[in-house]
């Protein structure tokens, strides 16, 4: 064993930290591309829409994110359908992703003051050119910091995807451990790359909201 | 027939009746000064003139276009009539001139050259013309209220609505928006002012409009009834004001 040195291990787990940026950034950015559409549904004039939004965000927010990946890769083998871990898992968490990020998004939205509208409707913008001109820019600047702070929630959730078999940072950490058998090394290291992933985007949001506060 | 007519006007909040047949001509030139306690339906009423609430019953006209009307272009309605709002409501993203000329280069189509000279114009006359690129927040309430009124004055409105207008602000900043007012009343501006400012209604106003429990309770000339008001509500109201 003695030959699964240090760097043999870092660096295998390194080679599978590229999947789960991978992961997290299809996550992230399709996500916030589906996100997207539902806020605007959400905030249609069509009921049926709405209601739809809020059920999607309620099925997505209210159940486990590993069983949603169960029921999408499994889901799919039922109805025949050849699913690869990594198409699963890059569904799922887009999925779960846009959930999160819609309601982040409509508390954005929502906080907005009222005044904004009625002072673009007093010069006679339509509602879509309120929202453009008016809403939208004021909200995406109050989202990013939260959306950033979200993205550490992505990358913590691309974890799950090792269960259906997908190998990432704690896939290939587990197998690294079958392979050495000295878990606490195995998995400091898989810790310590999560951390270094995580904290700049953690300390970025935090230091956004401050300036976003200090402008505000 | 009258710029603003507003007749036997009805509105609800649930079970709140809070305009209970609200009749009001309001003429080309005239500055109507309304005034009344806290809750007698002052706000809902103007509010009702621009749309922005929907009133349930009577009618109301601005230049031909009935408020609210099946047929009515409520974009259209709105670049006649603008609002100034107590809170200012400035966007807060925007420099004073984006402020002012947002409405016309979106709703108007106006080309950047032109709206830049509209709204230069229109922020000196409040006397902002070397503000244009400061944002609200680096303004003083004074100077944000004279924003807000440039931005409605850039719509070139048949009437303006202002609610309130300087209720939020410090005492010693309330004198430069009130001239800002006078000033377009003596443009022969319709001005519809919802107002505590006594004197200002008394001096400025054409029309006065003492409106008590979603009526209008006693109008009139304003110096004639301020100096004789006619009942018990308004002699009250005049008295606490003045006290
Ligand atoms: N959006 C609303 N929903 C429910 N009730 C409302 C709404 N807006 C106003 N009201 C109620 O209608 C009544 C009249 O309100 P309004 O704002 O018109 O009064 P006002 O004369 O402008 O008073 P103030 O001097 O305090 O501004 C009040 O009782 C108020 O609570
Ligand atoms: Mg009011």
């Amino acid at each position: 064993m003695a030959d699964f040195s240090l760097w043999v291990i870092t660096s295998n787990l390194l080679l599978a930290t590229r999947w789960t940026i991978a992961l997290s950034l299809v996550a992230f950015v399709s996500g916030g591309a589906v996100g997207l559409l539902l806020l605007l549904a959400r905030m249609s004039a069509s009921g049926a829409l709405r209601r739809f939004v809020s059920l999607y965000v309620e099925f997505f927010q209210g159940t486990p994110l590993l069983m949603q990946l169960f029921m999408l890769c499994f889901g799919a083998a039922l109805f025949g359908v050849e699913i690869s871990p990594w198409m699963a898992a890059s569904l799922a968490l887009t999925f779960w992703t846009s959930a999160f990020l819609t309601e982040i998004w409509r508390g954005c939205v929502e906080s907005v003051p009222k005044g904004q509208w009625e002072a673009g409707s007093s010069v006679a913008l339509t509602y879509v050119e309120q929202m453009r001109y008016v809403i939208l820019p004021q909200a995406l600047r109050i989202a990013v910091p939260p959306t950033v702070g979200f993205s550490v929630q992505v990358i913590k959730g691309t974890a799950l995807a090792s269960i259906i078999g997908f190998v990432e940072l704690s896939r290939a950490g587990a197998m690294i451990n079958n392979a050495t058998f000295r878990p606490f090394l195995v998995y400091s290291i898989t810790g310590l790359i999560y951390f270094a992933l995580c904290y700049p985007l953690s300390l970025l949001a935090k230091s956004l909201e401050r300036r976003l506060n200090a402008a505000g | 027939m009258p710029l603003v007519s507003i007749v036997d006007v009805r509105k609800s909040f649930g079970a709140n009746e809070v305009l209970k047949g609200v009749s009001l001509p309001v003429e080309k030139g005239d500055v109507v000064a309304i005034i009344g306690r806290s809750g007698s339906g002052k706000s809902t009423l103007l509010r009702c003139v621009n749309g922005l609430e929907t009133h349930d019953a009577g009618s109301i006209m601005v230049d031909g276009l009935e408020v609210g009307g099946a047929k009515t272009d409520m974009r259209a309605l709105r670049r006649h009539v603008g609002m100034v709002f107590q809170q200012f409501n400035l966007f807060p993203h925007l420099t004073a001139l984006g402020n002012v000329t947002l409405a016309p280069r979106v709703v108007e189509k106006m080309g950047e050259g032109r709206a830049r000279e509209l709204g230069l114009e229109m922020l000196a006359k409040v006397g902002l013309a070397e503000k244009r690129d400061a944002y609200p927040s680096q303004l003083s309430g004074g100077q944000q209220q004279r924003v807000a009124i440039a931005r409605a004055l850039a719509m070139r409105p048949k009437a303006l609505l202002c609610d309130e207008i300087t209720s939020a602000l410090d005492p010693e900043l309330v004198n430069e928006v009130l001239r800002v007012v006078e000033k377009l009343a003596g443009e022969d501006m319709t001005l519809i002012l919802v107002t505590h400012e006594m004197r200002f209604a008394r001096d400025v106003g054409t029309k006065l409009v003492f409106m008590h429990q979603g009526r209008v309770h006693e109008q009139g000339a304003p110096k004639a009834l301020f100096a004789a008001p006619q009942t018990a509500e308004l002699q009250q109201f005049i008295g606490a004001s003045f006290k």
